[in-house]
């Protein structure tokens, strides 16, 4: 805006103001106005109001008042209304205003009554003679005036009386106004208006812009709800639009110096609508959105408006590559700006096109991390909007770390434009969660932060999900459900909202009845406990309602299970049940560490130092890394100088859901990436993505946090090691780091053992890569669990010996056996409920796809009898591959040297982007291969045996397949790791 | 679609207000101050857009006045900025020599530029064209 007008303007406000020149006849409006911005309480401008409003009474019925008086007194209703107070006396003098005054009076008079009357108050019949008089009066004006009213209120079953007249006016200069009256009738009876459509064609070829214009909202409304019957008009609009840009329409069209901007908006929605999923009509308006996009390139709002509709408008229809191109460059100009309305507008477009190609949010990675921290309510508000349409499993604990964050700080955050940040949370936490811990946390956190303000179907979503399941992994979600709602309940209740003390005496509810499996003893002990300590704070406060409705359907199950019913009679009885309780159920008492909220526990570990040289920018960098992780091959790492999305920690909990939930938030990159993710918003948490066991369907899952015989200290300072081990690891292997982590183990004990061994491991190992814990065997003295852990040199198999009992078990002696080595090791004695190690070092010498090794453990509970229990286990030969760090040049020689070699086509993983990558990928985290280069549609990798035999692997894309070739100086690896691969990409 | 269009003083009294959708009479007070209050919360450096209830709020000041005009999720949000500009280049081209108070007539220039929440003119010369023959037809 040039300065000049900017001064004129800034002696607008003085419009309404003003003292001076005051014409006689506003004068006592004036005298109104100033009086009231005086003044200083509601209530006097109450009582000044009311004095005003009585004393028009008397003005308005007494007969000598002029019309042109009554229009001064009509102006005065008019404010009063504005301001709030009811002035509906003068409703009807507003009619008789427009039939009898003169044209200013007659147009005030129609003027009050659009102010003053809805679509369908009695009165507006009264209006209908009046405006018949007038759309026939030879006076245009007056006629004019009458087809405004019109096309802003005119009562529906009047319409017929009126049309014949409009539609005569369609060949007058105030055509246009009949247009937009026509337009009205459409939008309040639109079978009213079906016989015209032939002269909305004709308004659409007016020769006067202004008509065409007009036209325009009736085919916008058209095409919305029908875009096929109007396809043929697509080459029309093209051509008006061409003409538009091209400059063809008169100068006072323009503004600041562009051509009809508002019309180039509209009519470039029109076409995005004809275009949308429609390749042959896309095809007639490539030129001219090229044309647009081309001649945008003033630098004024407007034209950035334009550009907005104009990159939409190119995502919106069938796609042209060049086009797509050119549009993303042009949001560039938007995101870069320095102005934040360009900014915000940027912004919105690419949370647009975002939905078609995520990829393009990562050309403005950091931008969008600066809006993300933005002071600005408005711009965060966008960038998590975004964000929300980005969504995927390996960014989600990011994502929703940063919308809880928001949540906290605009608590009262209740608008419903859009939709509320607070249903987006649920949204794709239901979809995406990476492990049960973490979306029970995240559904706490989404319920206790403002849980009365969700939409309802949040909490039905959720509880859907948490009661359909029926297999051993769903029962666990469900207790652990629980047992998080038991640490909530420790502190204080009285502030959770009503709707998450709902969904937990739901759950509880659920819990008890739905339970299939083994843990279900478990699961309805907690339920119990629950359920008590409900009752118990609901009682003695608000939601009586809820205990009753606790009490109802336990007093059901009274009747079906004596067991229950004795659970619930001691539920209502007092602590009984509790203490009885403890000696038989798992120890629920100290869940608190095990459900520390993850946001808490994420926040604070950003607070830590970093180990890497923290700059802010590092900080931005690894932010950037874990937000836009999986939206493109390679690319989203490329700012840290990895290539290789982070590991899954755990494997994604299939959900029932799933599908609904995601196709309710409505984006399309949904399907893929399931199996991976970033654990953490930090990149050096990678490698404790590999410290957990991938497939937790059989061995111990999602449970591993929580805590069976240790206390909720011991599990505190188990944390606190593990995270040192993380920073550890981060620093020794920096940015060039080699992910080790386990294969795939199928375990052939399924384990009730749900402690967290691992931190039993000696101190010297803790640092390594290491599977998680399996149980092995067990009786009613000592559990045996094994856990592997990752050399360079060799695979460490710890073997856990946990004595079960309170007393003292001696001369414990192990003996392993397995092909390669038998060791004994001795222990004296084990404490009462310790846990001793033994560790064996393996090496494979001979490739054997699996190894199985046995054991026995022989101890003495009482002097001179000795007890034996004995183990076993597989291993696998991924177990004994790790990468082989070579160049390109190194590789090249190494080819040359091996002898043997095995050729097979595998499958490849079509559904990705870049099917090469993500099939190595995939291959390199279940086999610890080293991906040395990838070119074109040929990737080269290598690995070794822990012995030293090296294997290379030279992979092709070969149409819908992988040609792999493998070479090795040992004849039998190759085809050990063929096997290993072709089974880590049938499980993919 | 444009849902209301306020013009309201520093101090939060509305000087005009059009809405486009319907809104109780005993409902637009507290709906204005709201709106008011949310627009004089945001600072100089801050975009002119804000979330309001069901609508986005573009806002614009000149002075003393604020222009908001609330909107829906499809509308865009630039465009209505540059509307306010227009309407308001409109006001100053028409007001310049005679300034006094006019609600009716500011009324009547928005009419002819916003009818039922759409922009249906934003030719300043035809926007001002029947309020200038009027004007002419008093006159004799």
């Amino acid at each position: 805006m040039s300065d000049v007008v900017e001064k004129t303007l800034s002696a607008l406000p003085g419009l309404f103001d003003s003292q001076t020149g005051a014409a006689r006849i506003t004068s006592r409006l004036r005298q109104l106005v100033k009086s009231i911005t005086e003044l200083t309480s509601k209530h006097e401008e109450e009582s000044l109001i009311k004095q005003e409003l009585s004393s028009m009474k008397e003005q308005v019925s007494s007969p000598n008042t002029s019309m042109k008086q009554m229009r001064e007194i009509m102006v005065r209703a008019m404010y009063c209304e504005m301001l709030g107070y009811d002035a509906s006396f003068t409703y009807i003098h507003a009619i008789k205003l427009a039939q009898q005054g003169g044209v200013l009076e007659k147009r005030v008079g129609y003027l009050a009554v659009s102010l003053f009357l809805n679509e369908g108050h009695e009165l507006l019949l009264l209006l209908v003679n009046t405006v018949l008089k007038d759309l026939q009066s030879t006076n245009v004006i007056e006629a004019y005036m009458a087809l405004t009213v019109v096309a802003q209120v005119f009562p529906k079953d009047m319409i017929p009386a009126v049309l014949p007249l409009l539609e005569d006016k369609l060949s007058e200069i105030i055509r246009r106004k009949a247009v937009l009256a026509l337009y009205k009738f459409y939008l309040i009876a639109p079978n009213q208006v079906q016989h015209i459509h032939a002269k909305f064609r004709k308004a659409l070829c007016d020769r006067d812009p202004g008509v065409m214009t007009s036209s325009l909202h009736i085919y916008l409304q058209l095409i919305t709800e029908s875009p096929d019957d109007y396809k043929d008009l697509t080459g029309s609009f093209v051509t008006i639009l061409k003409q538009v840009v091209d400059g063809k329409l008169p100068v006072d069209f323009n503004y600041h110096n562009v051509p009809a901007p508002w019309l180039q908006i509209q009519l470039l929605r029109i076409l995005s609508l004809l275009g949308k999923e429609d390749r042959s009509t896309s095809e007639l308006m490539y030129e001219v959105l090229d044309e647009s996009l081309r001649r945008a390139e003033m630098n004024h709002n407007i034209t950035y408006a334009i550009l907005y509709e104009c990159v939409k408008a190119i995502y919106t229809i069938h796609p042209k590559a060049e086009l797509l191109e050119k549009a993303a460059r042009c949001i560039g100009n938007f995101v870069l700006s320095p102005k934040i309305n360009l900014r915000y507008l940027g912004l919105k477009a690419l949370t647009y096109v975002v939905q078609h190609d995520a990829k393009l949010a990562l050309q403005h990675q950091m931008t969008i991390i600066e809006c993300l921290d933005h002071t600005d309510f408005t711009i965060k508000r966008e960038t998590l909007e975004l964000l929300f349409r980005i969504t995927n499993a390996q960014n989600v604990t990011v994502i929703v770390e940063k919308m809880l964050d928001f949540l906290h700080v605009y608590e009262q955050c209740t608008t419903s434009y859009k939709m509320n940040v607070r249903c987006y949370v649920p949204m794709i936490t239901l979809t995406f969660a990476p492990d049960n811990s973490w979306f029970i946390q995240t559904m706490n956190d989404v319920f206790s932060t403002g849980g009365d303000l969700l939409q309802q179907d949040v909490p039905n979503n959720f509880l859907r999900l948490l009661a359909e399941g029926k297999r051993e992994e769903d029962d666990q979600l469900r207790l652990y459900a629980v047992n998080s709602y038991l640490t909530v309940l420790n502190g204080d209740a009285s502030h959770l909202p009503q709707r998450f003390l709902q969904v937990m005496s739901w759950v509880c509810t659920t819990t008890h009845t739905h339970t299939h499996t083994h843990t279900h003893t478990q699961n309805k002990n907690s339920a119990m406990r629950l359920i008590q300590i409900l009752v118990r704070d609901l009682k003695k406060s608000y939601l009586l309602n809820i205990s009753v409705r606790l009490y109802s359907n336990f007093k059901y199950h009274f009747s079906s299970s004596t067991l229950i019913l004795e659970g619930v009679k001691r539920v209502w009885g007092r602590d009984g049940y509790l203490r009885q309780n403890e000696t038989t159920a798992p120890p629920v008492d100290e869940p608190s560490a095990a459900v520390q909220p993850s946001g808490q526990q994420e926040a604070a570990e950003r607070l830590e130092p970093q180990p890497e040289p923290s700059t802010q920018n590092q900080d931005k960098l690894q932010l950037a890394s874990s937000l836009f992780v999986g939206l493109g091959a390679g690319s989203s790492m490329s700012l840290l100088g990895k290539s290789e999305a982070p590991p899954p920690r755990f494997r994604k909990k299939p959900r029932p859901h799933e599908s609904s939930s995601s196709s309710s938030s409505g984006t399309s990159e949904r399907s893929s990436d399931s199996s991976s993710r970033s654990s953490h918003s930090t990149t050096d948490s990678f490698l404790y993505g590999s410290l957990l066991e991938e497939e937790p369907a059989t061995s111990i899952s999602a449970f591993s946090h929580t805590p069976k015989s240790s206390t909720a200290n011991g599990l505190a300072q188990n944390k606190d090691t593990k995270e040192d081990r993380r920073a550890n690891t981060s620093q020794i292997l920096g940015g060039d780091m080699v992910i080790v982590r386990p294969n795939t183990f199928q375990d052939k004990h399924p384990s009730l053992v749900s402690s967290d061994l691992t931190a039993l491991l000696p101190a010297d190992l803790k640092d390594l890569p290491h599977s998680d814990v399996i149980s092995l065997t067990s009786d009613p003295s000592l559990s045996l669990s094994s856990c592997r852990l990752f050399r360079d040199e060799a695979l460490l198999l710890v073997i856990l010996i946990s004595n079960c009992t309170e007393t003292v078990i001696k001369d414990v002696a192990v003996q392993l056996t397995c092909e390669e080595l038998e060791v004994w090791n001795v222990m004296n004695c084990l404490e009462g409920n310790s846990t001793s190690v033994c560790h064996y070092a393996l090496l494979m010498d001979e490739p054997h796809t699996n190894v199985s090794f046995t054991g026995t453990v022989s101890y003495q509970t009482q002097p001179g009898h000795t007890n034996t229990l004995s183990f076993s286990g597989t291993l696998s030969a991924a177990d004994f591959i790790r990468p082989l760090v070579v160049s390109t040049e190194e590789y090249g020689k190494l080819w040359l040297s091996l002898s043997h070699d095995v050729k097979q086509n595998l499958k490849l993983l079509t559904d990705a982007s870049d099917p090469l990558r993500t099939t190595l990928n995939a291959l390199k985290d279940a086999l610890q291969l080293h991906v040395v280069d990838i070119i074109g549609s040929e990737g080269i990798v290598a690995c070794r045996l822990l012995s030293g035999a090296p294997c290379l692997l030279h992979c092709r894309v070969n149409g819908a397949a992988l040609a792999m070739w493998l070479r090795s100086p040992h004849p039998a690896l190759p085809d050990c790791i063929l096997y290993h691969c072709q089974r880590a990409l049938a499980q993919h | 679609m444009i849902k209301f269009l306020l013009m309201v003083n520093k101090q939060g009294q509305t000087r005009l207000s059009r809405y486009y959708e319907q809104v109780e009479l005993g409902k637009r007070a507290s709906l204005e101050a709201d709106v008011v209050r949310g627009c004089l919360a945001r600072r100089k450096e801050e975009c002119s857009f804000v979330e309001f209830k069901d609508y986005k709020l573009v806002y614009r000041q000149y002075a003393a006045l604020f222009i908001v005009v609330g909107i829906t999720e499809n509308e865009n949000e630039l465009s209505i900025y540059e509307l306010v500009h227009n309407f308001v280049e409109v006001l100053d081209k028409y007001f310049s020599r005679v300034i006094m108070f006019s609600l009716d007539k500011v009324h009547i220039i928005l009419d002819e530029m916003i009818l039922n929440g759409h922009i249906v003119e934003t030719n300043k010369t035809r926007i001002l064209a029947p309020l200038l023959a009027l004007d002419k037809m008093a006159e004799s």
